[in-house]
């Protein structure tokens, strides 16, 4: 019982978070700068903040993750990073030879008020940028919001090398928000049976879920390319998934562009693909490619086939709010019941979503923003629930409270397969409910007495 | 829209004047938002007729982030537009960091937007520029030209000097220049030559000379401004002036800060005229 001090009793807290549901900005913008081809991450501020960021994500991904830091020392906080910045990009690029450097501020930058644009000029200016390199950077204090700002910070970022030539080249940029590895692949391999042609950014497939090949490479094939960044903004459009990662990065490319943008769900479960498919449809202007509408059905064949287990079986959810709202979405259209739903990540309209798709819940369901694990664990006790879909921190609350757990989000400290295998699409939707269906079916046998225990589900 | 910057030393007269002088932009039918970028949350008392406001720091500590426009900018004298950033008591937390936030958050509110038909915005910032924060306001994109009030007072002087070198590093990559020295008169002998003297050296004008009225702080008693007090008062009439010697001014300049020495030979050289 890790957890045994957590009350049953709620009461208003105000000033303290436990057991957060959420990390730091710079982890999210150093994701998403792992999407850029080439790309060196580079935090700007104490080495810490970077030691930190870099495990947090080798934890996730198991592989190795570079980054560089400005290693801010007491004068540097006195005298504002700029010197080390400028140190740092020179060294860089001439030790590591990346394309990009990506900076991310640390909280203490942010506090001493570093102006990123104003140093990335002085660079370009001093002539520590080579031709054909670029910095890019996003500003992401830890104190706001939370690792998914950071990396929808980032993602806005990289467009600062985006250019509009006038004339349209016929892509449409997709933006697949905080998803695996291989859900980016998932998309690019759905996009191209549409026939679509796209610039998705940013892209960590082949990054960070690449071969063991017995080379190390700091800097592996795949990453969505400057050039292609540069051509976001002569695109035909812009599809973005999830409002929390991936909007300001469209309605960036709207406003400065002119390339309009559509923001839909992240393309969880049956409705946000059906959705997501019948945009790129209309956008290639065909009909469903039958593989793809053949993945659906047997999709809709799996729901059906198993309708009897997931009925009226109560969840709780904790994670992201572009992930959440997809899967809050998902849970309710196969008779599941999300009673639970806690992001750590602030926005009231994420509640408001929720509410929205549980409306017509039988039970009240408790939904909170800027919310932790320990009112997560606390509502479970008022009222139990069947199973648990979160990260790896969920796992105290399902020892505890003795709930199957199904592993979904970021991080994923303790299993293997979020690198290899996608929960987006309607192939994602199939593995997600084998999840659920293998935690709630192996719960059942554990539960089930002698005389009701079946050898056929 | 044009972004104005007021920045000056600390008690040299930066809040009165930025108020006196949005009033005479407004009475020219000017549309001007006033930011005041101080702890104190003291830049739009005149403009309000008392310090009514509920600054942007204070509704987002108490409001969490959903805050819309409407609970952070009042409306006062002359359809003007008036914010307080707020900040810290004295001697806690980090103002620097307060400016940061509001500005920002102003900006994602939009606050400057096109369809607000603004044609000045003002920042009204603390004392010297004495961290990144009190910067905010002069990076790129922000504030284009700034104003630095000062005296002929050595104190004055020096700080007013000091601010040219900050804005010497965010002008060489960015769009902020000097628009020259407002000269807060404060009957020092030969201030108006010395000043004149200042800015040129520095590279710019001396805009206006705002000269010493006791109007002035009767209008403060009244929680107004000159102009709103009395119409008629000789002191309205300078402000008005400023006014549009800001609103004509095409001198926008990257300052040429001074050696201390110069500085001193400069007092030293005016000084001894007097003597």
């Amino acid at each position: 019982m890790l957890l045994r001090h957590t009350p049953k009793e709620i009461t208003e807290r105000s000033a303290l978070s436990i057991n957060p549901a959420k990390t730091c900005q710079p982890v999210g913008a150093m994701y998403a700068s792992l999407g850029v081809h080439g790309c060196l991450p580079h935090s700007h501020g104490s080495q810490g903040c970077c030691a930190y960021h870099r495990s947090a994500l080798t934890r996730h991904y198991k592989e190795p993750i570079s980054a560089a830091t400005s290693s801010f020392t007491e004068g540097a906080s006195v005298f504002g990073g700029q010197a080390n910045l400028l140190q740092a990009i020179e060294n860089i690029f001439t030790v590591y030879e990346p394309e990009v450097i990506a900076v991310h501020t640390t909280c203490l930058s942010e506090t001493i008020g570093d102006d990123l644009p104003q140093m990335t000029d002085k660079a370009r200016e001093s002539g520590k940028i080579p031709d054909g390199k670029h910095v890019i950077f996003a500003n992401t204090p830890s104190y706001v919001g939370s690792h998914v700002t950071g990396f929808s910070n980032m993602v806005k970022g990289m467009l600062r090398v985006a250019e509009s030539t006038g004339k349209k080249n016929g892509k449409v940029n997709i933006i697949p928000g905080w998803v695996e590895p291989a859900d980016m692949e998932e998309i690019k391999r759905l996009c191209a049976l549409i026939g679509v042609a796209i610039t998705l950014f940013p892209d960590t497939s082949g990054v960070l879920n690449g071969p063991m090949s017995g080379q190390y490479k700091m800097f592996p094939e795949g990453g969505v390319t400057i050039r292609e960044l540069k051509g976001t903004g002569d695109a035909i459009g812009t599809l973005a998934l999830g409002d929390w990662c991936s909007a300001d990065a469209a309605r960036y490319l709207d406003s400065q562009f002119k390339v309009p943008c559509r923001i839909l769900e992240m393309p969880f479960g049956l409705k946000a693909t059906d959705r997501f498919i019948d945009a790129l449809r209309t956008i290639a202007g065909v009909s469903v490619p039958e593989e793809i509408a053949h993945e659906r059905g047997q999709l809709v064949d799996l729901i059906s086939d198993m309708h009897q287990y997931f009925y009226h079986k109560k969840v709780a959810l904790v994670g992201d709010p572009d992930q959440l709202i997809a899967l809050t979405e998902f849970f309710t259209s196969i008779d599941m019941w999300p009673i639970h739903i806690v992001t750590g990540t602030p926005g009231k309209r994420f509640e408001k979503k929720i509410k929205k798709l549980t409306e017509g819940s039988p039970f009240p369901v408790n939904v909170r923003s800027a919310g932790d694990m320990f009112l997560l664990h606390q509502w479970i006790k008022n009222e139990p629930v069947d199973l648990i879909l979160g990260n790896t921190y969920c796992k105290y609350i399902a020892r505890d409270e003795d709930i199957p757990q199904v592993r979904f989000g970021f991080p994923i400290l303790d299993r293997v397969g979020h690198q290899y295998f996608p929960t987006v699409g309607y192939k994602g939707g199939i593995r997600l409910l084998e999840k659920v269906l293998n935690a709630l079916l192996d719960r059942k046998d554990r539960d089930d007495s002698e005389q009701s225990f079946e050898l056929v589900l | 829209m044009r972004k104005v910057a007021i920045y000056g030393k600390g008690g040299i007269g930066k809040s009165t004047t930025t108020q006196n002088t949005v009033a005479g932009l407004a009475e020219m039918g000017k549309k001007v938002m006033v930011v005041g970028c101080d702890p104190k949350a003291d830049s739009t008392r005149l403009l309000l007729g008392g310090l009514a406001q509920k600054s942007v720091l204070d509704t987002l500590r108490e409001e969490g982030e959903d805050v819309e426009l409407d609970y952070i900018r009042k409306p006062g004298f002359g359809q003007t537009w008036c914010v307080e950033s707020g900040g810290p008591e004295p001697g806690v937390g980090c103002a620097g960091r307060g400016i940061i936030t509001s500005i920002n958050m102003l900006e994602s509110l939009g606050a400057y937007d096109a369809d607000e038909g603004l044609d000045y915005a003002f920042y009204d910032v603390l004392g010297d520029v004495v961290c990144g924060g009190f910067a905010m306001p002069i990076r790129d994109g922000k504030a284009e030209e700034i104003y630095i009030v000062c005296s002929g007072e050595m104190m004055a002087m020096y700080a007013a000097n000091n601010i040219c070198k900050g804005i010497m590093k965010y002008a060489q990559s960015g769009s902020v220049r000097l628009g020259g020295l407002i000269c807060n008169s404060r009957n020092v002998d030969n201030e108006m030559e010395m000043i004149e003297e200042l800015a040129k050296k520095i590279g710019t004008q001396m805009i206006y000379f705002v000269p010493r009225d006791n109007d002035v702080q009767r209008a403060e008693i009244n929680r107004k401004t000159v102009i709103e007090w009395n119409p008629k008062a000789p002191q309205a009439d300078h402000y008005r002036n400023l006014a549009k010697a800001i609103d004509a001014n095409t001198m926008k300049v990257i300052p040429k800060p001074l050696a201390i020495e110069e500085l001193e030979k400069l007092l030293l050289d005016f000084g001894l005229l007097a003597a």
